[in-house]
């Protein structure tokens, strides 16, 4: 293999690297006699998806829920990171007892087309060439990462998912397998997200990605093969990124103008502020667990994604004759995705009569509130979920 | 629009809705408050209802409760469903705190089959005689805000609304007057007894087709 660390990767590189090769998650290589037509109308011959389930498969198949991850998420939702060593990142609401309660539920977490945690991305090795994708890797989109989870899906026996529900980009996923694979799907929960990625959000992506690619170990994609790492560069990206992800408010709260372990200014370009310090420390860690090209093709993928585009400018189309019952959620802080775009969905969705439910939760947490300790996102899901599942005759939790 | 608070206490005009409401059918409720309206149509009419309300809490506390409903508001949110979209259109004790009750009821008239409407009846004579006798706006158990701090942007009589109905071509196909107690005002009784008598109205109405 091509991808055998060198000195100048960390630790925690080096089993990041292998992760993206050889994932210690369960995965479907999906064969090359079922090859993925890309948007791109590339093609992908063969390709793996990485996964996590977690409670039971019913005999009937029909509790299943499919959780999509955020840009920088993967399949540990639920259980301990292999390469951080961390909780799973969605733990306050998936697990027995919580809000998607894994014991009346079979949640099923897959790591993304384009990721790095094991299913195919630009780290995976390219099979012609026996060295990692890199830049040849095909540019995705979010409906194409739909389309590489739907084999999964019929892998494990399912016809109809329960509910496929996921934050942020997860959520687009989510609009996306409702308005790809509608009757697949019985109900639906983006939240945080929007049906468009907006022009602002483009450009903090863009951002990010010249800040990648101006750092000159990322060696024109190739680092992985000449043993370098990008990390500056992915570190600086992931800095900006996530203060969109929080609010002035909630930045303001955390760390005011506060020093960092220092009495008085020091008239330098040390993290002085606390701010600064949590921020570049923010940068560091993600760099140990994601890959630099997996973070172009995944925000390029956001970046491209609109629902209404591809259906005529009437983002309605998307979702006409639709089963499929809805739950949107926004946060009132959120200026990522503000609620607006939120209520764009809905508007959408009202005028194909769809079965909707809308709340905007109240939070100062901005973008990131989907993914904190948030009482009535909780009550709500939980609410929206456990109705559902009573109508479609699935047995509560405990019982029997 | 803010959120009615017109007191609740009574339930005679949900118990009244219900009737009205055939089995099985396709309910809006507009300004569906806690969704009591929804959750008493679901339990006994097996209805598929959704619910639009103005505020976030009552939202949150519906669908956490399993009820669909979404955030929003009479006066501007209506637009979006299509012709026919519902059997049941229902505005409860909402319209006169709307800012333009007649393009609301319009709407209503479009989206369902049916429009149902309930409101409090500015012409009850315990409002008429506050009027007169303190020379100041009615403040009553029913309509309990001074007005200064009342939702109510735009109250009527059962006899205003009937005209209304004309107005917006809609055909009044049922009309039930409640008195304070909550009991139904005898339907042979004239109209300008109901308008002195009733407290609150329902009224269910059709669009008038193309003749």
């Amino acid at each position: 293999m091509t991808t055998a660390p060198s000195l100048d990767i960390t630790a925690s590189a080096d089993t990041r690297v292998l992760e993206a090769t050889t994932p210690s998650s369960a995965y479907l290589d999906v064969p090359a006699s079922k090859p993925l037509r890309l948007d791109s109308q590339r093609q992908l011959a063969s390709y793996r998806i990485a996964y996590q389930t977690y409670g039971t498969l019913n005999g009937a198949k029909s509790n299943a829920i499919l959780v999509a991850h955020a840009l920088t998420g993967d399949q540990y939702v639920a259980s301990r990171h292999p390469v951080t060593n961390k909780p799973g990142w969605w733990e306050t609401m998936v697990g027995p007892g919580k809000p998607i309660d894994t014991d009346r539920f079979f949640v099923i977490c897959p790591n993304v087309l384009g990721g790095c945690m094991g299913s195919t991305g630009p780290a995976s090795i390219n099979p012609e060439t026996g060295k990692p994708w890199g830049l040849d890797f095909p540019v995705i989109t979010i409906g194409d990462m739909v389309e590489a989870q739907v084999p999964l899906i019929d892998h494990l026996g399912i016809d109809q998912l329960f509910c496929v529900i996921g934050g942020s980009m997860g959520g687009m996923q989510t609009l996306a397998w409702a308005a790809r694979h509608g009757d697949r799907v019985a109900t639906a929960v983006p939240v945080a997200t929007a049906a468009w990625h907006s022009s602002q959000n483009i450009a903090f992506h863009e951002v990010g990605r010249q800040a990648v690619m101006a750092d000159p170990n990322w060696c024109g994609g190739r680092y992985l093969e000449l043993g370098k790492e990008p990390r500056n560069g992915l570190a600086v990206a992931r800095m900006a990124a996530h203060i969109t992800y929080l609010s002035e408010e909630a930045l303001h709260r955390k760390f005011g103008r506060n020093l960092q372990e220092i009495s008085a200014k020091s008239f330098s370009f040390n993290a002085d502020f606390q701010v600064e310090s949590y921020l570049r420390h923010q940068g560091s860690t993600f760099v140990d667990r994601f890959d630099a090209n997996s973070y172009l093709y995944i925000t390029r993928a956001i970046d491209y994604f609109d629902l209404a585009a591809e259906h005529g400018d009437v983002l309605a189309n998307a979702f006409k004759g639709t089963k499929t019952r809805f739950c949107v959620v926004s946060f009132t802080s959120d200026w990522l995705y503000p609620t607006r775009e939120s209520r764009e969905i809905v508007h959408a969705l009202n005028a194909v009569a769809a079965n909707v439910s809308f709340v905007e939760v109240e939070s100062d947490k901005g973008h990131d509130a989907f993914l904190l300790d948030e009482p009535e996102l909780f009550a709500t899901i939980r609410g929206f979920l456990n109705a559902a599942a009573t109508k479609r005759g699935l047995k509560a939790a405990g019982k029997g | 629009m803010l959120a009615p608070s017109i007191q609740q206490t009574s339930r005679v005009d949900h118990l009244l809705i219900a009737k009205m409401v055939a089995h099985g059918s396709r309910v809006l409720d507009v300004g569906c408050g806690d969704g009591a309206l929804l959750q008493l149509l679901a339990d006994t009419k097996d209805v598929d209802g959704r619910g639009i309300e103005v505020s976030r809490e009552r939202v949150n506390a519906c669908v956490a409760r399993g009820l669909s409903v979404v955030q929003g508001d009479a006066d501007r949110d209506l637009f979006d469903y299509p012709d026919d979209a519902f059997d049941y259109a229902i505005l409860s004790l909402t319209i006169q705190a709307t800012h333009q009750p007649k393009a609301v009821l319009e709407q209503l008239l479009r989206i369902g089959r049916n429009a149902i409407v309930s409101f409090p009846n500015f012409g009850h004579w315990q409002v008429r005689g506050r009027l007169l006798l303190t020379g100041r706006m009615p403040v009553t158990e029913n309509l309990p805000e001074a007005w200064y701090v009342s939702p109510n942007a735009h109250l009527c009589t059962i006899k205003d609304f009937a005209d209304l109905c004309k107005v917006v071509d809609a055909r009044v196909e049922q009309a039930v007057a409640f008195n304070a107690w909550g009991r139904q005002l005898g339907t042979w009784l004239p109209l300008t007894v109901h308008n002195m008598m009733g407290e609150k109205a329902v009224f269910m109405l059709t669009r008038r087709g193309p003749a």
